[in-house]
């Protein structure tokens, strides 16, 4: 008999009602709001006469539109306000638990998931927003749902889904100097390109996996969707249960230990079987940056702009053609050395406090290019705190970055904080599409380590020299 | 839900790959804006230039395929963000159907929550009906019928597509899945107590 694996343990579980045709009524476990799509879909629960299934599996906290300026309210972005003003009326009266700005508990949706421990081995986890899949760093199924989904798990608790085909990543090896689980996602996604993993839960593995700390999971986990796979999971093992055991949310005592139990069953089975499998050798990732529009159009930092002349078809061809236009690039010319005018730090992929510190460790007794901006970007109140107290708010500031408040910021620009038009950004955030950090602005997407040599050079440039 | 049973009309070329729901619609849009005002701005940083006026080269600014209820794409079409504004952005342009070879998980649900049909044939499929399309523009047009699944290109070749029997229907009848799945409530009700039972500690939330 052919074993199990991590993702089917997990869907089989959460089967209500086998609907045919692949189809399944999944439980689902966690609902996370927040405020572009949250009081929007409560509202409607509401207005079609629902009532809303199961509040203590529902959390809420506004991140998308909300300003990051330091001493913000929720008023300092007035569109945003409009949204959180009922999220935060239809949280109370629906007894939904609203982590609000400045309170212990805040940021990021998916940095204070798995923060509080809310976000658990074997859950499902669904969030209307597509980094969803950030979770499933802690072996939890967890992906990102529309505004008509999100209505129907408010209503009902449970999703109608079609169970997607499994793949497996092993990556082998262990990390290059100046390299990060960034890095290690970037070179994944130009390898097998954006859609490589359209229909494909994944489950990344290997040694390379094993030794990552949860923050460099939650990272390789987040960034799934840019390859098209809505989910994307590692295996819980000793780490996962030392980075849960205290949280907010997590069991205690004698019902930690029980979790745990359980926990150890999720792993897959040595003979289980993948629809597809990749394999990627660690010795030939260097640090990654971006180059066009899409974040399958990446390269080492010491390669060259492809030219469209060799790309492999006349798809990619007239699509890389509108690529280096938009980000005004010319073929063949070393990436490195490209002026930059912003940085931007932080979003659900790299504002944790390993992100900070990693970026920290280049910026310290440094400053800024004069010619750049650079935001650092906490995700959360929690990640925010600690930073201060490390001092490294202080390492930022005295570089010349801005300091701000926790949220999602110019990763997607939601809130009115966007990089200028025709301006170069090196961002740590997820997207570089046309338009993503504001009209006309150019995005190349980094590690965090990247970002902040790029803010003190002025130009992109290889970490491994600083 | 409009039920969705045949469509024909003209359907526009953009035969780009991976186009993103970022480029469908941008999502300061969708902080201010309600569901039904995305149309005028779908497509907004292709469609216009910098000044705000059209831009001449994009498709759907183009005579003939200006108003077109039917999108032919490249690979990937809805790929990146879940915003279900990507599809009623779309459907705000009149946009009804698409035709790609693949599409974003996410942006494939959300197509189906809203009756707006993507149909899934090889490239070199919608390819050929691109050409079809400019062979004869202002004239020629594609025919969507859900019913017999096939698409009838505008010189008349048939093009059989494969969709799940359950979206069709529910396509067909106009029907969305909340209706249906709280036909399940007992069910749904048992397997919570069960999973009380069998992992309290998902529960313990208070």
């Amino acid at each position: 008999m052919t074993g199990k694996t991590l993702f089917d343990k997990i869907w089989d579980r959460h089967v209500v009602a086998d609907l045919g045709g692949g189809f399944a009524l999944l439980h689902i476990d966690r609902n996370l709001l927040h405020d572009l799509s949250g009081a929007r879909a409560l509202g409607e629960v509401e207005h079609k006469g629902y009532r809303l299934a199961r509040p203590e599996l529902t959390f809420a906290t506004p991140d998308h539109a909300v300003s990051t300026l330091p001493g913000r309210t929720s008023e300092t972005f007035a569109p945003g306000h409009k949204l959180l003003a009922p999220l935060r009326r239809r949280a109370k009266d629906l007894g939904v638990r609203l982590f609000d700005l400045g309170q212990d508990g805040h940021g990021i949706v998916h940095i204070i998931g798995p923060e509080l421990g809310l976000s658990l081995p074997g859950l499902t986890i669904v969030c209307g927003d597509s980094h969803t899949c950030t979770h499933g760093g802690l072996g939890a199924l967890a992906f990102g749902i529309g505004s008509s989904e999100l209505v129907h798990v408010l209503a009902t608790q449970t999703l109608v889904q079609r169970k997607p085909k499994r793949m497996r990543i092993d990556f082998d090896g262990s990390l290059m100097p100046g390299v990060t689980p960034k890095d290690m996602i970037l070179h994944l996604i130009g390898t097998i390109g954006t859609a490589g993993g359209t229909g494909f839960a994944v489950e990344y593995a290997g040694s390379a996996i094993r030794a990552l700390p949860l923050e460099g999971r939650f990272t390789i986990c987040n960034l799934s969707i840019e390859m098209g796979a809505k989910m994307g999971m590692i295996a819980p093992d000793d780490l996962t249960y030392q980075f849960i055991e205290g949280r907010d949310f997590a069991p205690k005592g004698a019902a930690f230990d029980a979790a745990v139990a359980h926990w150890r069953t999720l792993p897959s089975d040595d003979n289980a079987v993948y629809d597809a499998e990749h394999r990627i050798d660690m010795a030939k990732i260097a640090p990654q940056i971006t180059w066009g529009t899409s974040p399958e159009h990446v390269i080492a930092v010491d390669k060259a702009i492809p030219d469209p002349a060799v790309a492999p078809d006349e798809n990619r061809r007239s699509a890389w053609k509108a690529a280096l236009d938009y980000q005004g690039l010319e073929p063949g010319k070393p990436i490195e050395g490209t002026r930059i005018d912003w940085v931007f730090i932080g979003s659900c992929t790299n504002s944790r406090i390993s992100d900070l510190r990693a970026a920290a460790h280049i910026v310290r007794g440094r400053k800024k290019a004069a010619h750049v901006t650079a935001w650092v970007v906490p995700g959360s109140e929690r990640v925010k705190k600690q930073a201060e107290a490390e001092g490294l708010d202080r390492v930022f500031t005295a570089a010349g970055f801005d300091w701000r408040e926790p949220g999602c910021s110019m990763c997607l620009a939601s809130n009115g904080e966007t990089v200028p038009p025709m301006q170069r950004s090196v961002s740590t955030s997820n997207r570089n599409f046309v338009g993503r950090q504001g009209p006309r602005a150019r995005t190349h997407l980094a590690s965090p380590a990247m970002a902040a040599a790029a803010a003190i050079s002025g130009a992109i440039t290889d970490v491994r020299k600083m | 839900m409009d039920k969705f049973t045949r469509l024909e009309g003209v359907a526009a070329p953009l035969m780009r790959q991976n186009v993103d729901t970022d480029v469908v619609i941008r999502i300061e849009r969708l902080v201010g804006l309600q569901k039904d005002e995305l149309g005028p701005y779908c497509f907004e940083a292709i469609r216009y230039r910098p000044d705000g006026s059209e831009n001449p080269d994009f498709i759907l600014n183009q005579a003939p395929y200006r108003g077109a209820p039917i999108l032919l794409a490249g690979d990937n079409f809805g790929c990146g963000s879940s915003r279900e504004g990507a599809v009623w952005a779309l459907m705000g342009l009149g946009i009804k159907a698409v035709i790609a070879p693949s599409y974003g998980d996410i942006f494939f649900n959300n197509c189906f929550q809203n009756g707006l049909l993507p149909v899934a044939l090889p490239l070199a499929e919608v390819e050929r009906l691109a050409e079809e399309m400019r062979a004869a523009p202002g004239n020629a047009r594609v025919t969507i019928d859900l019913e017999r699944q096939v698409v009838i290109s505008p010189r008349g070749r048939e093009i059989k597509f494969e969709i799940d029997p359950k979206r069709r229907k529910a396509m067909l009848d106009g029907l969305d899945d909340i209706s249906m799945t709280l036909t399940y409530k007992d069910q749904i009700a048992a397997w919570q107590a069960q999973d009380q039972s069998d992992r309290p500690w998902v529960w313990g939330t208070r």
